[in-house]
């Protein structure tokens, strides 16, 4: 159970002079149940990437699998897979339409023809998962603030029971109170159900504490693909690509450099914390 | 899927063209559409069509960016067209029961379409040409005599620019919630006409919504920077003719008068 990708090329507006190469060879497996970080600055291809994952662009050229079918031939189901693969787009809270939260999030598996019954249990379940209280159900979107319309707008994905979830940019524009509930919430949502999460982002900050995986992106190009603590090693080139390692990356490779035994895997404070406190204390 | 819209769309190139007064581009488009409706005469024609070729061989944009356009206009040209070939009155060729082709028909629905196109293409040459903002420089300007009469023409001229460069911006849009919508199973292709319109309701709705929040925030910005309308107000780059504008102006009358001499001496004949 994954997704395949071998060799993928996407290029832009084929043949009008203005031809961008937005993907050049990108090739990755993405198993069940991961939890990966999507990284690269604005224009890297991730969301290009992403879009391919559930059929809605198709590559110029390679292939895609899931679950061991190649989702390009002529009778695959594009509909199955999209089903299987939810992806949630940049400010989803802008493709609510219904007159209340609830209504919407019934759309997606209204769409997946389910009965009444089940398609009402599923909506309940979704908003329930991204910690929406219950008196906010029944009201309109514009009633609710930006953080909580975004977690109704990832409800309406989450109802179709994906078993990859897909977030461009879902902390965009939230304030840090905001960023974190929604973080909080997918982490969790990926421990408790086992759905792989791709979090799309260009701040390592935001990904680093909660992914298991770390892929980077730039100029159509995956240059890392591996655990966070690896990929933060390479903290010089990261900063080449425009991208940085998180503050705590440098900290600890700054007092290294002082002199100081400390280890510089540390990704989030707190292990940065505990790690200079056990060196002094060991020192002491 | 929605970014074949050419039309309010501008290609950077550098070009005699491209340099041109705002005002010579609108007048010349405007001349250029008389032209095609003065007569109905194959040199007529040929002389416009020497004249477009000339004009987009200097203006440097690529001529599929003027066949993109056309795309739009297909179902109406073969739609007017089916309809003068069967339904000019004249000598018939073929009848089909109340259907017949004439010879009229054929040279109405060939003149017919020929016109058409040009139309696209002569309007596209400009805004290809010219940015949304020059052209609505070019229209104040142009237009501003009418102030006397109590025309606001810097508000018309200010609602046409924001439309203008509103439409990549809705089409961007709509292509997003579009995705969006078929990521969630939306199906836009399946089903008789009834279902189809309700599947729009959740592009639409969210577009609306969005259309309004920017007209909210454009308004907000432009009030915060004290914008008050077209009293008073000054251009950091006014317009003003040069030698080239005048000279284009001069070829626009030259191509003018040769069109009407022509009509002139071949009035009524074909060729």
């Amino acid at each position: 159970m994954s997704i395949i990708l071998d060799k993928v090329n996407y290029v832009y507006e084929i043949g009008s002079g203005f031809e961008k190469h937005a993907l050049k060879d990108v090739s990755c497996v993405i198993e069940k149940g991961e939890f990966i970080g999507l990284i690269g600055h604005t224009g890297s291809g991730k969301s290009t990437l992403i879009q391919h994952l559930n059929g809605i662009i198709k590559a110029t050229s390679g292939n895609i699998f899931f679950d061991g079918e190649y989702i390009y031939d002529k009778d695959y189901d594009m509909r199955k897979l999209r089903n299987k693969v939810g992806l949630v787009f940049q400010y989803p809270e802008h493709q609510l339409f219904e007159t209340d939260i609830f209504k919407d999030v019934c759309f997606g598996p209204r769409n997946q023809g389910l009965p009444e019954k089940e398609v009402q249990l599923r909506a309940f379940q979704a908003l329930r998962l991204v910690g929406l209280e219950e008196n906010l159900y029944y009201q309109s979107p514009f009633d609710l603030s930006g953080g909580q319309k975004r977690r109704a707008a990832i409800a309406g994905v989450l109802a179709m029971k994906p078993d990859y979830l897909i977030l461009d940019e879902p902390t965009a524009g939230l304030d840090p109170k905001g960023r974190d509930e929604i973080l909080g919430h997918i982490r969790k949502l990926h421990d408790e159900t086992g759905i792989a999460v791709i979090l799309v982002s260009h701040s390592m900050e935001d990904v680093a504490r909660y992914v298991d995986r770390i892929m980077v992106m730039n100029d159509g190009e995956l240059i890392f693909d591996d655990k966070p603590r690896n990929v933060f090693a390479h903290y010089r080139e990261l900063e080449s690509v425009g991208l940085a390692a998180p503050d705590v990356t440098y900290i600890m490779n700054d007092l290294k450099r002082a002199g100081f035994a400390v280890d510089t895997d540390a990704i989030t404070v707190e292990e940065a914390r505990d790690n200079i406190l056990k060196m002094l204390n060991g020192k002491g | 899927m929605l970014r074949d819209i050419t039309i309010g769309q501008y290609y950077q190139a550098k070009s005699p063209i491209h340099a041109l007064d705002p005002r010579v581009k609108l007048v010349g488009t405007m001349v250029f559409l008389i032209s095609l409706f003065i007569g109905r005469n194959v040199i007529m024609y040929a002389v416009a069509t020497a004249f477009l070729a000339a004009v987009i061989k200097v203006s440097k944009v690529p001529f599929k960016f003027m066949v993109r356009g056309l795309k739009s206009i297909v179902f109406i040209a073969v739609f007017s067209a089916v309809f003068n070939l069967f339904l000019t009155e004249g000598t018939p060729i073929v009848q089909f029961g109340i259907f017949k082709l004439t010879w009229e028909g054929i040279e109405m629905a060939a003149f017919m379409v020929i016109r058409l196109i040009y139309l696209i293409i002569g309007s596209s040459l400009m805004t290809l040409t010219t940015t949304p903002n020059d052209l609505t420089d070019g229209l104040e300007k142009g237009l501003g005599f009418l102030n006397k009469i109590k025309v606001p023409v810097h508000e018309i001229a200010m609602m046409m620019s924001i439309a203008l460069r509103f439409i990549p911006i809705l089409i961007e849009e709509t292509d997003k919630i579009m995705k969006a919508q078929i990521a969630r199973g939306a199906d836009f292709e399946h089903g008789n006409i009834i279902q189809r319109a309700k599947a729009m309701i959740p592009i639409l709705v969210p577009l609306f919504v969005s259309a309004f929040r920017r007209a909210n925030e454009l308004a907000t910005a432009m009030e915060a920077r004290c914008y008050h309308g077209g009293e008073g107000r000054t251009k950091m780059r006014p317009l003003r003719y040069k030698a080239k504008d005048v000279k284009a102006y001069l070829i626009l009358a030259a191509y003018l008068v040769l069109m009407i001499a022509i009509k002139m001496l071949r009035n009524g004949a074909l060729v």
